[in-house]
């Protein structure tokens, strides 16, 4: 049953779970209520089971994620549905400049409550302004929280936990992902399994089990771990090349503790991310296993990211500009000796 | 005038005034907006606000704090980061709160934030209003469009009281502005009062205000209240680049110019006096510690 959920099941499960077990919860967004039930359909059924609390809102970015604050400093909690991450711009000084400094600029801790959901990245075939990765932009802010989605973390625990922190948070959520698979616990599929480790949201951790030190390390967000599956298995069945997947669900001040082990015994380390390049997650936490690991890493720390530039419609130009398994798989073999 | 309206009227002026003197000593690290010539609009409206009602301020927010909680040295304290302050000195000038009282200094921000409050009080909190301080300037931000978009649209408990001063630091209104802030407020359906608030006297915009307000509780929507008023300061300490003889004009025509008899210099005197207690007692105060004062912090709403 579980085991068989999609994501985008999963996600509107978890969503509905957090409505039901609090009142003062809001779910706020465009074209979010039913029948529609937004345009990924993740929030299908809400409006008609939880009408006071899930709210429909003109195509206000900005106007409607400043109502989530509003009633986050009145005592409420609000999740916010962008329609698609790259909309988030419009409402980037709700986000940076009211929601989050707004926890430490008054000289007490105030809690605000606030997710900001964001379907993210392309192959769907959208276009620029409906494809972008853009989670780089809000890393590095004080009391602002950055999260991706995975098809191995419990989404419904996520919500729960990033809205009792009281910080405002962003959670990214890959749009391919919504219509695969969410993985049963403990297995990642036939031939990989997975656990999950470390502190809160965990890190998930995708190996065979028996083989260490694994050959490489990747380390990628959620969007991205199911092309690095597809390339671990492509380099162990057809080039005998073993890796381990560290796929950690929280991008700002990621967790080193769990990564670090396997990183200073394997023999290359890949981190891997959907956007551009130029002051992004992977660069940071490149930066941060260099500094802690520095005479213990076989190699430096390698980076892949998306081309520099737009991410075109046409599948084929596309494919050209973002992340695929092959290119993945092609810059292990080339760092593997 | 109501002894106690003129009292306000001039605690703020003498803050205000006692700022740029502390300025001009150098005293005062960073920036600080008065309101000198705007102290009525906070007067005439702070005894029609319910200490539940949620107030957002802005940069320049002086006024709107002392009008509502009498606070001279709190604020004062935020302000050259001493111990006491409102916000710990972390705020500042621009970022005050207290309880529901908030000020942020980012232009048109405030609204969406303001209408998201009054969704709450609407729901939950009946007869209990989000009240929005905003100049002519800020007219010009997408986010006040937004903002008054959905407060019509869910008739949400909303007042947005504009302090219409003519000039947005150093652009004037008609160079910055299409038409009118009252046909703004007609494109939405939103209720638009226009008050005078230019004269020394306060009671004649708070009748005018107090139906209407009343009226935004009880659930009518929201209502833009549109203050004719004048600065009479620069937009910061000394910068304004407006003509000598318009300078001359509004400072004849400033309320505290157009005041006088013995019951005006008494109370003149002792808040004036007032205020400098104040500025002797901060100024002698250790620094901030980045924590907000103790009786802000414990502040809880009556009822909620």
């Amino acid at each position: 049953m579980a085991a068989r959920q999609r994501v985008a099941e999963h996600l509107n499960a978890a969503l509905g779970a957090a409505l039901a077990a609090d009142d003062r919860l809001y779910l706020l967004g465009q074209d979010i209520t039913d029948p529609y039930g937004g345009a990924f359909k993740i929030t299908r059924g809400l409006s008609t089971r939880f009408p006071r609390q899930v709210v429909a809102t003109p195509i206000s970015e900005a106007g409607l994620v400043g109502i989530a604050n509003g009633l986050a400093l009145a005592g409420n909690r609000a999740i916010v549905e962008m329609m698609f991450a790259d909309f988030v711009t419009l409402a980037f000084d709700q986000i940076v400049n009211f929601a989050a400094k707004s926890v430490s600029m008054y000289g007490q801790r105030l809690p605000m409550p606030v997710v900001v959901r964001c379907p993210t990245g392309g192959r769907r075939g959208y276009g620029p302004t409906h494809s972008q990765s853009l989670q780089k932009h809000f890393l590095g802010v004080p009391d602002l929280d950055v999260y991706e989605i995975s098809p191995f973390h419990d989404c419904a625990d996520l919500f729960t936990g990033v809205l009792g922190r009281g910080v405002p948070a962003l959670v990214f959520e890959d749009k391919v992902l919504y219509t695969g698979l969410r993985r049963p616990p403990g297995t990642a599929d036939d031939l990989f399994r997975y656990d999950l480790v470390g502190p809160w949201p965990g890190t998930a951790v995708v190996r065979i089990a028996g083989i260490d030190p694994p050959d490489c390390v990747l380390i990628t967000p959620g969007g991205v771990a199911e092309r690095a599956l597809v390339a671990m298995r492509e380099l162990l069945i057809s080039r005998e090349i073993t890796c381990e997947l560290y796929v950690p669900a929280r991008l700002d001040r990621t967790a080193l503790e769990p990564i670090l082990p396997a990183a200073a015994r394997a023999g290359q380390v890949v981190i891997v991310e959907d956007g551009t390049a130029g002051g992004t997650w992977a660069a940071d936490l490149a930066h941060q296993l260099h500094t802690a690991l520095w005479g213990q890493l076989r190699g430096p720390v390698r980076v892949v990211s998306a081309a520099d530039g737009v991410v075109p419609a046409a599948a084929h130009l596309e494919e050209e500009v973002l992340v695929q398994a092959g290119t993945i798989s092609a810059t292990v073999q080339r760092g593997h000796r | 005038m109501n002894p106690d309206d003129l009292r306000m009227m001039l605690l703020i002026r003498h803050f205000e005034l006692a700022l740029l003197d502390l300025f001009a000593r150098g005293e005062v690290h960073g920036t600080t907006h008065t309101c000198l010539g705007q102290e009525a609009v906070p007067v005439a409206l702070s005894p029609l606000l319910d200490p539940d009602d949620f107030v957002f301020s802005n940069h320049r927010g002086h006024g709107h704090y002392l009008a509502r909680f009498d606070d001279p040295a709190g604020l004062l304290a935020e302000i050259l980061g001493r111990d006491g302050a409102v916000s710990g000195g972390v705020g500042g000038s621009q970022h005050l709160r207290r309880g529901r009282h908030l000020s942020t200094g980012v232009q048109g921000e405030s609204l969406p934030v303001a209408a998201g409050t009054a969704l709450h009080l609407a729901r939950s909190e009946p007869g209990r209003l989000a009240c929005v301080y905003v100049g002519d300037g800020t007219w010009g931000e997408g986010a006040v469009y937004e903002a008054l978009n959905m407060a019509a649209l869910w008739r949400l408990p909303l007042l947005v009281a504009v302090e219409h001063n003519g000039i947005a630091q150093s652009t004037p209104t008609g160079a910055a502005m299409a038409g009118t802030i009252a046909g703004r407020a007609a494109a939405f359906g939103v209720e638009h009062l226009h008050v005078d608030a230019t004269g020394p006297g306060v009671s004649v915009p708070r009748d005018a205000l107090t139906g209407p307000v009343e009226r935004v509780r009880r659930g009518a929507g929201p209502l833009v209240v549109e203050f004719a008023t004048r600065r009479a300061g620069p937009h910061s300490k000394g910068d304004d680049p407006r003509p000598a003889d318009e300078l001359d004009r509004l400072r004849a025509e400033d309320w505290y110019a157009r005041l006088d008899g013995p019951e005006f210099d008494r109370l003149d005197a002792e808040q004036r006096a007032r205020v400098a207690a104040v500025v002797r007692d901060v100024t002698a105060r250790p620094p901030a510690t980045g924590r907000a004062a103790a009786e802000v912090e414990q502040w809880q709403p009556v009822s909620v």
